[in-house]
């Protein structure tokens, strides 16, 4: 156990500690004492960047289950650590505005926050693993956690809804890529991702391959909202706001971006994954982006824009791997979408949580979110204004915001994908700047409308349940932070180039650099007049053009039904599975004990039946056998001729009698078997036995038989014959298979020994097997209880009746 | 004399499962109790039969026969007692309640899953 593990493990165990503390120090709200968690970590974590910054890595394990390659290992290079600064450095931000934005008297916090630790934790554990199966048992965590922070409201029926959503769609995604990872062992029989990526030659000529770059891919594309399965996350916008800023924008989302480029090294060899990534994120790009200009909730706009900006990176890291195929060039001519990729990472962390954080505000102050409502909120809420202004502007990829350098680098990338000549990208690659471009229009189109149809415009007072004024100063600590990060990044980008971003980069692409070796970035703001240049002026003007007449054109929304529409289809879908599966439940559990006993006799018959003939299992030898005297022989007849009788049996005093002498048959069997105890046993059991039969005679109804059918009799008769016939073929087999000397001999040789006993089945009953005695005797107190329960019982309704 | 046995327990076997499958609540319990009766017939077959004294040290014997499937069966006669006598005060009541012992009207009511 490291202190790296226990850093990663450190949520998880402040957890326990939470209902403790809110229970006991109710005065204070319980955020305060989450707070110093994450940012001691963020602290903890920074000073690995002198680790990374040289290309090095810390690699820790701990023995978990070794023998199926199961380790807790865990590894920090450039990639994982730029994750674990984003989790515990936003975590710390969003904790802390929390802390002013759920009311201690409204909220149950204890749980809040105890499902935030163990979201934190599940993503350190993610992003820092060097295990798969680790990797993917924290990966199930974050769908629970972020499952239980969606439907925290779980009163709001949209709250449940969407967590639903969110769990289904990202738990299937999860156990694709568990179904990847063991596809991935089958191929490496390793689980470490290290000694994968050493072996990526071998995965990439398996026959496997393309089924297991699939199941990974569905993996990411669920968690990180790509399209087709982008739906999830605005319904996931159903969550407390600083939730939405935490997972939905800066941490959990990012986690399919995470293993896309932590696998890019083993799988970006192949055409398949080039294609799959790139465009899969060029087509979720622009949908998101253009879906996210129709939205009236500001969480909405926001979702839709999240979802655009993850298709966004996805695309770079796909590009990127295509640059892997040019492994020479070290000029970074392909490498600077990998670049962008990192860089605009951090970048959309900083600016869309300052944004979430912005938008609780203004839900918080003015009580809605709906841009239909709101309006002129300028001169009341200045500083939020600001910070609005600074956000969205980044996003539109306006200088001098951080947002404008990478959406840059981001058509660099784009225009470099028209020059390769692989994947027959040299005829299609031109699809991938035109695209861009177009989405960056809608991405610049939806930031205008954030910021000035809820900040300019017309006050509109009647419409908001509150007066709006400006937040409280403890909300706004944490997005000004992150505001001023956005225009600091923005000015000095490279802070970060060679401190983050190019560690970073030698984890995705490792193979481009010898020993000792890292990626030289630099990030420069003016370029000359590039291409480029010409594009983001396009965007702006094109932007707000669009902007301006955005009342004639919305129209076009509507040209594409509702029915048709993918969330249609999840509904319907998940409707249909319902109906088709209470239907087919219903067609064998239809509520008869009869029928049940009939699938469970004629399972026993079946499975007993192929068994034995499938291991050849039946034998018969009479050479073995005890001798049979003329009375015994009666006996059985006696006992066989009473058993059958009773199945003709007209009156219930027959059955019972019948019954009676079955029983006391066995009794007499077991003398003759010298058994004297059971013989005692059962004679004792049987007469109270016969004795409640005759109690409950009086109160039971006569038998009525002519009420079945022939058909219902044959079933029975046929069911019967078979389990009478099996049972009687397993007991002939096990008399003649004897395959090893019987365990009793211990019993004979130990009783007077161990427990100073002489009747042996006495002994083995209080002493070698006391428990079993003891839980017996447990069953008939249950029993007893119930019969009590049983006679006591009530029913209201017959009450009433009375 | 296992033979005769295993053909015996096949019978008993036979005809607790049509019991079982039967409409009337008591016939089902009558089946329970002969099936419970073929099972501790079967249990002490399979341990041979008649292989030596009884398993009582006091007989100072060459042989005993199994003593392990008798400890088995008796724990086996007590609870099917038990069972025997829960089913019965089930019927019973039931029957007091609903006035009936036929099991298919004991259903339930039609959205009661």
């Amino acid at each position: 156990m490291s202190l790296l593990h226990l850093a990663v493990l450190s949520p998880l165990l402040l957890a326990l500690l939470i209902p403790f503390l809110h229970k006991h120090f109710r005065n204070i709200h319980t955020g305060w004492f989450l707070l110093p968690l994450p940012a001691v970590l963020f602290g903890y974590f920074l000073q690995f960047i002198s680790v990374t910054r040289h290309g090095d890595t810390v690699m820790e394990s701990l023995p978990w289950i070794s023998s199926l390659g199961i380790d807790f290992s865990l590894k920090i290079d450039g990639l994982g650590l730029l994750f674990a600064l984003l989790i515990t450095g936003i975590g710390a931000l969003v904790v802390l505005y929390s802390i002013y934005y759920l009311s201690p008297e409204k909220e149950k916090l204890n749980t809040f926050y105890i499902y935030l630790l163990l979201f934190m934790g599940a993503m350190l554990g993610v992003v820092l693993s060097d295990n798969l199966i680790v990797l993917y048992s924290f990966w199930e965590l974050t769908s629970f956690s972020s499952f239980l922070l969606i439907g925290y409201w779980n009163h709001k029926e949209r709250s449940r809804y969407g967590a639903q959503k969110s769990m289904l769609i990202t738990v299937f995604g999860g156990l694709s890529m568990l179904g990847g990872i063991l596809l991935l062992y089958i191929i490496t029989g390793t689980f470490s991702i290290s000694e994968t990526i050493a072996m990526s030659n071998e995965v990439v000529n398996h026959p496997l391959f393309t089924a297991t770059l699939i199941l990974f891919l569905l993996g990411a594309f669920t968690k990180s909202a790509q399209f087709p399965f982008h739906i999830w996350l605005p319904d996931a916008m159903e969550a407390p706001t600083p939730v939405s800023a935490y997972l939905h924008s800066a941490t959990m989302v990012k986690a399919g971006i995470y293993l896309v480029a932590r696998m890019t090294p083993v799988f970006a060899h192949s055409g398949t994954w080039v294609w799959l990534v790139a465009g899969i994120g060029v087509i979720t790009l622009f949908w998101g982006s253009f879906s996210a200009v129709k939205q009236t909730d500001l969480k909405a706009i926001l979702a839709f824009s999240t979802v655009s900006q993850l298709g966004m990176i996805m695309s770079l890291l796909g590009i990127g791997a295509a640059a892997l195929h040019y492994g020479t060039i070290k000029d970074g001519y392909y490498i600077v979408a990998v670049t962008a990729a990192v860089f605009h990472l951090i970048n959309h962390a900083t600016f869309k949580g300052s944004l979430f954080m912005v938008t609780g505000i203004i839900d918080h102050e003015t009580g809605t979110r709906d841009i239909r409502k709101l309006g002129g909120l300028m001169n009341f809420m200045p500083i939020t204004f600001t910070l609005a202004i600074i956000g969205t502007f980044s996003m539109a990829g306006v200088p001098p915001f951080n947002g404008f350098l990478s959406k840059e680098m981001f058509f660099t990338g784009m225009l470099r994908v028209a020059e390769m000549d692989i994947f027959s990208l040299e005829t299609w690659g031109i699809l991938f700047p035109v695209i861009a471009w177009s989405a960056s229009v809608f991405t610049f189109l939806y930031s205008m409308i954030y910021v000035f149809k809820t900040f300019t415009g017309k006050y509109q007072p009647e419409k908001l349940e509150k007066k709006p004024h400006e937040a409280p100063i403890g909300m706004l600590v944490s997005p000004v932070i992150l505001a001023s990060l956005v225009i600091i990044f923005g000015i000095f980008p490279n802070v970060l180039s060679h401190n983050i971003i190019s560690p970073a980069m030698g984890s995705i692409l490792p193979s481009l650099l010898a020993d000792g070796e890292s990626f030289d970035v630099h990030i420069s703001h003016w370029h000359g007049f590039s291409p480029e240049l010409f594009m983001t002026l396009g965007v702006i003007v094109l932007g707000l053009l669009l902007f301006k007449t955005l009342s004639k054109w919305t129209g076009i929304y509507r040209i594409f039904p509702e029915r048709l529409s993918l969330n249609h289809l999840y509904d319907g879908g998940l409707e249909m599975i319902e109906v088709a599966s209470r239907n087919i439940t219903k067609t064998y559990m239809n509520g008869f004990i009869r029928t049940y006993l009939v699938y469970i006799f004629s399972f026993l018959i079946f499975i007993l039946a192929t068994t034995m003939i499938y291991k050849d299992a039946f034998k018969l030898d009479f050479s073995n056998v005890a001798p049979i005297r003329f009375f015994e022989v009666v006996l059985v007849l006696i006992m066989a001729v009473s058993a059958i009788t009773i199945l003709f049996a007209k009156s219930r005093l027959t059955s019972i009698i019948l019954l009676g002498a079955v029983g006391y048959t066995v009794a007499l069997f077991f003398v003759i078997f010298r058994a004297p105890d059971l013989a005692l046993t059962q004679l004792v059991i049987e007469t109270v036995s016969v004795a409640l039969f005759l109690l409950a005679f009086y109160h039971l109804p006569q038998i009525r038989r002519n009420e079945e059918r022939i058909r219902f009799k044959l079933t029975n008769a046929l069911i019967s014959i078979g389990v009478g016939a099996i049972v009687t073929l397993i007991a002939l087999s096990s008399h003649s298979n004897k395959m090893f000397d019987s365990i009793s001999q211990y019993y004979v040789e130990n009783t007077y020994k161990k427990a100073g006993g002489e009747n042996m089945v006495n002994v083995i009953l209080v002493d070698f097997r006391g428990f079993d005695t003891m839980f017996e005797i447990t069953v008939l107190g249950i029993a007893a209880l119930g019969i009590f329960a049983m006679i006591k019982l009530r029913m209201t309704r017959g009450k009433e009746q009375e | 004399m296992e033979i005769l046995m295993a053909i015996l327990i096949g019978i008993l076997f036979m005809t607790a499962t049509y019991l079982m499958l039967s409409k009337s609540l008591l016939r089902i319990i009558i089946g329970t109790g002969l099936l419970s009766h073929g099972a501790h017939l079967l249990l002490l077959t399979m341990g041979s039969l008649k292989r030596g004294a009884a398993p009582l040290l006091g007989e100072h014997a060459e042989a005993y026969v199994d003593p392990l499937p008798q400890a088995l069966i008796l724990t086996a006669i007590v609870i099917s007692f038990g069972v025997t006598a829960f089913f019965l005060v089930l019927a019973y009541r039931a029957y007091q309640e609903l006035g009936t012992d036929n099991m298919d009207r004991l259903r339930g009511k039609e959205g009661h899953e």
